[in-house]
C-alpha cells in the first residue's frame, strides 16, 4: 500500500515536471534569437511575403495562443508537424527513439560491465600495483569526456585499425524486414544474426565512447562499496568458512555492495541518454540526438519542443523505474 | 543456445571479423559508389519549406529531380528539360519548348503539362514555396504539343535563371495529384538520372541509376550519400575507406590527405565571404567605411588562414557571373586608411569603435578571419569588438535591419545574376540588405525590370563599381569548395558547390 502511494505520488510530480518542460521549452525556444521564417527568407521577399510565411506555420499568432494550440494538440497526440521535415512531429521522434534507446542501453551494458570489472577486480588486487594501475586507468576514463573518447574511436578503431563501423546505424545496402525500429531487438527477435553483427558493428564504437565515462563513475563507487562491504561481519564469516577472496567479492559482497551503484546506474543513464547527441553526431547515427541538432540549427520549433518533452518523459520513467526497483531489491524499503 | 563466457568471446569476435569484412576497401574496385554528404536531406519536395532554399542541399535534388533549365559546371545554361525558352518581343509572353521522349521514374511519360503545372504550383502561396513571388510574375499557362506558354504578369529578366535556381524544378503532375504531399515525400519520382530505392532520414539516402535518363545512364549503378555532418567524421570516413567522395573539410586536412591515398580537387564555387555594412552609427561616415576597407589584406589572410583556398574579390560578383567586372579594385593600404581616418578625427591613439558581428564555424575560418581583419584595423586606428552569434541570429537580425555595425557573412549566388548577389544583399527595400541609402536604392530601382541585357548588366557594374567606391559592403573572398575522393573514382566539381554523383565516373 506504501509502495503503492508512493508509485502514485511520483506519477502526479512526473505529471507536473512534463507540464513545466513544456511551458519553459515552448517560452524558451522563441525568446531566443532567431526564428525559423527568417532562415527560409527568399531572396527579394517582401513583408507581405515574410507575413505570409509566418501566417503558414502559425507563428503570427500570441505566445499563449501558440502555446494553447501546440497543448491542445499534445492532449491529442498531436505534437505538431516538423517545419523542415513536413512530417508529424510524434512520427519522427518516436522513429527515432528506438535507435538512441538501443545505443544507451548497450553503453549501460557496457559501461557497467567495464567498471563492474575495474571495481571487482581492484577489490581483489587492492593493496598492490594493479590496484594502482586501475585507479590511473579508471582516472583517465572519467576525466576524458564521451566526445573526445568517440575521436579517440574515430582515429584508432575507424581509421588506423578499421575493423568498425564509424557511421550509421546499419549498411545501407542490407535489406532489412523489420517492422519496428528496435532493429537491434528484432534482429535477435527473428534470429536474423547476419543483421545483429552489422547493427553491432555500427554501435560499438558509439556505445563505447559513451561507457568509458560512466564506466569509470560505476568502478569508481562499486569499488568503494565492495570495500566498505568486505569489512563487514557477514563477510569476515564467509572468510572463516573458508572461502576464497574472489568468491567472497562476486557471491558475499557485491549484492550487497551493488545497491548504491544501481541508483547511481540509473541516474547516470538518463544523462547517458543526453550523452547521446554529441556521440551521435559525430558518427552520424540516426537517433534523436542527432536529430535534435539539426532541429536546433534550422530552428524547427514544433520538433524541438517535441524532442526536449520525449526527453523529459525518458527521464522521468527512467528515475521512477530505478525507485522502484531499489524498493525491489532493498528489503528494508520493500518491508516499510 | 546457452550464453556463456565463451560463446560470448565467439560472438565477439565474430562481429569484429564481419564488420571488417563489411567495410569497403579503398583499393578496391567501385561497384556501389559512396559519398559522406555535409548536411542532411530532411524533406524531399525541393519546391517547399525551409530545405527548398537551403543551398547545399540542392545537389541531393539535381540527383532526383531535374531542373526546368539544366545548369553546367561553370554555372552556365543549357537545355534541359525545356529545350528552348524566351520571351516574344514586347516582353508580355514567354514561350518553353519542352523535351520530347522523357519518363519519369515510374516509367510514365514527362509532357508540357507536367512543366504548366509545376509553374503553375510554385506560383500558389498555398503550397508553401519560400519564392513564390518570382514564380507569380508568370500565368495563363497554356499547354500545346510540346510547348508551352504563358502571359508574363511583371516582367522579370531573371525568371528563367531561377528556372535553374532555388525552387526551379519539374514535378510530377498525375503523380503527385495520385499520391498526395505525403505520398510524394515516401516515394518520391523525378526524371533526373537517379531514383531514390532506400531513404532513412538522419542516416542516408540510397540511389539507383536511371536507365532511361535523357541525359544518359550515370556511370555508377548505385549510389550510397551518407549523411555525415561533422566534418571530421566526413574525413575519417574517406580516409578509412568507408567511404569514397567527400567534401567541405578542413583545408589543412584536404592537404594532409590529396595526393597521399586520396586524390583531392578544389575549385572555386559561387559562395563567397563578405562584411556587411550596417549604415548606422560609425559607418555613417564614409571616411570609417573606406579605411575598414582599404585596411584588409584579404590576400595574406587567404593564404595565411585558408592555406591559399579562396579567390580575392572586391565586388560581390565572383569571375564567373554574368556581371564581374575585374576593372573594380579596392587596394590593400593602410597608410591611406589612417589619412582617412586622420580626416574624421580618429588614429592608432584615438581608435574608431564599433562591433563587428560573427558566426564561428558555420564557415571555414570565419571567426580566424574576422580575428585577423580586427588585428589589421587596430593598425589603422579602428577598434572593432568582435560578437559571436549563430547562423540563425544573423538572420533574424538582417531580417529586422538590427545587425552590428559591421557583420561578417557568406553569400551564395549559384546563378550569377547580379540581382540575387548585388541586388538582394544591396537593395534596402530587401529583408537581405541592410544598407538604406536611397542613392543606392535609386541606382538599382530601374535595373528590376530592364528588359536589354546588355544595359541591363552595365548597370549592375555601376552599380558594384558605386559601392565599392562608397565602401558601402567589404567583399572578401570567394570560397573554395575542396573535395576529397578515391582514386577510382573520377569527380567534376560544379560551380555551384552542388556534389552531383552522375558527374562522376571511374577513373
Amino acid at each position: 500500500m506504501q509502495l503503492f502511494r508512493a508509485i502514485l505520488l511520483r506519477l502526479v510530480t512526473t505529471a507536473v515536471t512534463l507540464a513545466g518542460v513544456a511551458v519553459i521549452v515552448f517560452t524558451v525556444i522563441r525568446v531566443v534569437p532567431g526564428n525559423p521564417i527568417a532562415m527560409m527568407l527568399p531572396p527579394g521577399a517582401t513583408e507581405a511575403d515574410i507575413a505570409r510565411l509566418t501566417a503558414l506555420y502559425g507563428l503570427d499568432k500570441s505566445l499563449p495562443q501558440q502555446f494553447a494550440i501546440w497543448v491542445a494538440g499534445v492532449m491529442q497526440g498531436d505534437f505538431g508537424t516538423s517545419i523542415t521535415a513536413r512530417q508529424p512531429v510524434l512520427d519522427l521522434v518516436l522513429g527515432r527513439l528506438p535507435a538512441t534507446l538501443e545505443l544507451s542501453l548497450m553503453a549501460l551494458v557496457l559501461a557497467v560491465a567495464l567498471g563492474g570489472t575495474v571495481a571487482v577486480l581492484g577489490t581483489r588486487l587492492r593493496g598492490g600495483r594493479t590496484e594502482t594501475a586501475l585507479d590511473v586507468v579508471n582516472g583517465v576514463g572519467l576525466s576524458v569526456p564521451d566526445f573526445l573518447w568517440a575521436l579517440v574511436l574515430i582515429l584508432l578503431l575507424g581509421v588506423l585499425w578499421p575493423v568498425f563501423h564509424i557511421s550509421g546505424r546499419v549498411t545501407p545496402s542490407l535489406n532489412l524486414p523489420f517492422a519496428t525500429n528496435f532493429y537491434l531487438l528484432e534482429s535477435l527477435l527473428r534470429l536474423r544474426l547476419d543483421l545483429t553483427v552489422d547493427l553491432l558493428a555500427h554501435m560499438f564504437l558509439p556505445a563505447l565512447a559513451l561507457a568509458i565515462p560512466l564506466g569509470a563513475i560505476v568502478a569508481q563507487v562499486l569499488k568503494q562499496s565492495l570495500k566498505e562491504t568486505m569489512n563487514l561481519d557477514y563477510v569476515v564469516l564467509a572468510r572463516t568458512k573458508g572461502y576464497g577472496e574472489t568468491h567472497v567479492i562476486l557471491h558475499q559482497a557485491l549484492r550487497n555492495a551493488a545497491l548504491p551503484t544501481l541508483t547511481l546506474v540509473g541516474v547516470q543513464f538518463t544523462f547517458l541518454i543526453g550523452g547521446t547527441v554529441i556521440v551521435e553526431r559525430l558518427f552520424s547515427y540516426e537517433g534523436l540526438g542527432n536529430m535534435a541538432i539539426d532541429a536546433v540549427i534550422n530552428r524547427d520549433l514544433p520538433l524541438i519542443q517535441g524532442i526536449v518533452l520525449l526527453y523529459a518523459a525518458l527521464f522521468t520513467a527512467v528515475n521512477l523505474a530505478v525507485d522502484l526497483l531499489y524498493a525491489v531489491l532493498n528489503p528494508r524499503l520493500r518491508h516499510g | 543456445m546457452q550464453l556463456n563466457r565463451r560463446s560470448l568471446l565467439k560472438l565477439s569476435a565474430a562481429s569484429v571479423a564481419a564488420g571488417a569484412i563489411g567495410l569497403p576497401a579503398r583499393a578496391q574496385a567501385i561497384d556501389e559508389l559512396v559519398i559522406a554528404y555535409n548536411v542532411n536531406l530532411p524533406s524531399w519536395d525541393p519546391t517547399v519549406g525551409p530545405s527548398a532554399v537551403n543551398p547545399t542541399i540542392q545537389g541531393l535534388y539535381q540527383s532526383v529531380f531535374d531542373q526546368f533549365i539544366l545548369q553546367q559546371p561553370d554555372l552556365s545554361p543549357a537545355p534541359g528539360l525545356l529545350i528552348e525558352w524566351g520571351w516574344n518581343d514586347d516582353r508580355t509572353k514567354v514561350m518553353m519548348t519542352v523535351r520530347e521522349g522523357v519518363t519519369w521514374h515510374d516509367g510514365s511519360p514527362f509532357t508540357a503539362e507536367d512543366v504548366a503545372w509545376s509553374l503553375e504550383r510554385a506560383a500558389n502561396p498555398e503550397t508553401g514555396n519560400p519564392i513564390n513571388f518570382v514564380w507569380s510574375t508568370l500565368g495563363n499557362f497554356a499547354v500545346e504539343g510540346n510547348t508551352v506558354t504563358a502571359d508574363v504578369k511583371q516582367f522579370d529578366p531573371t525568371i528563367f535563371k531561377w528556372m535553374y535556381f532555388l525552387t526551379g524544378y519539374v514535378l510530377p503532375k498525375a503523380y503527385y495529384e495520385k499520391v498526395g504531399a505525403d505520398g510524394f515525400e515516401a516515394a518520391p519520382i523525378g526524371t533526373g538520372p537517379y531514383m531514390v530505392d532506400k531513404f532513412e532520414r538522419n542516416a542516408f539516402v540510397r540511389l539507383k541509376a536511371n536507365a532511361n535518363y535523357w541525359g544518359g545512364k550515370p556511370e555508377f549503378e548505385t549510389v550510397t550519400i551518407k549523411f555525415v555532418t561533422d566534418a571530421l567524421a566526413r574525413v575519417a570516413e574517406v580516409e578509412s575507406g568507408n567511404s569514397h567522395v567527400t567534401l567541405e573539410m578542413p583545408y589543412e586536412e584536404y592537404d594532409r590527405l590529396k595526393g597521399g591515398p586520396l586524390a583531392g580537387v578544389a575549385k572555386p564555387v559561387s559562395d563567397i565571404g563578405m562584411i556587411f555594412l550596417n549604415d548606422i552609427d560609425v559607418m555613417l561616415d564614409p571616411n570609417v567605411r573606406k579605411a575598414a576597407a582599404m585596411a584588409i589584406d584579404k590576400q595574406t589572410i587567404i593564404d595565411r588562414l585558408l592555406s591559399g583556398y579562396g579567390v580575392k574579390i572586391d565586388t560581390l560578383q565572383t569571375p564567373e557571373y554574368d556581371a564581374y567586372d575585374a576593372s573594380i579594385t579596392v587596394p590593400y593600404d593602410p597608410e591611406g586608411a589612417k589619412k582617412l581616418l586622420a580626416e574624421s578625427g580618429y588614429g592608432p591613439d584615438k581608435p574608431v569603435k564599433f562591433t563587428i558581428q560573427t558566426t564561428r564555424g558555420f564557415k571555414p575560418k570565419d571567426y580566424e578571419m574576422v580575428q585577423a581583419i580586427v588585428g589589421l584595423w587596430r593598425k589603422v586606428g579602428i577598434e572593432a569588438e568582435i560578437e559571436v552569434y549563430e547562423i540563425a541570429k544573423h538572420y533574424e537580425l538582417r531580417a529586422a535591419d538590427t545587425l552590428a555595425p559591421a557583420a561578417f557573412y557568406n553569400w551564395g549566388n549559384s546563378v550569377g545574376d547580379p540581382t540575387t548577389s548585388t541586388g538582394f544583399a544591396m537593395f534596402g527595400p530587401s529583408p537581405h540588405s541592410v544598407w538604406d541609402g536611397e542613392d543606392l536604392i535609386n541606382m538599382i530601382g530601374p535595373l528590376w525590370g530592364e528588359a536589354d541585357e546588355d544595359k541591363r548588366i552595365a548597370g549592375w557594374k555601376a552599380v558594384d563599381k558605386y559601392i565599392a567606391e562608397n565602401a558601402l559592403v567589404i567583399p572578401l573572398l570567394q570560397y573554395v569548395q575542396p573535395i576529397l575522393h578515391a582514386p577510382g573514382v573520377k569527380v567534376v566539381p560544379h560551380a555551384s558547390g552542388a556534389l552531383l554523383p552522375h558527374l562522376m565516373t571511374r577513373a
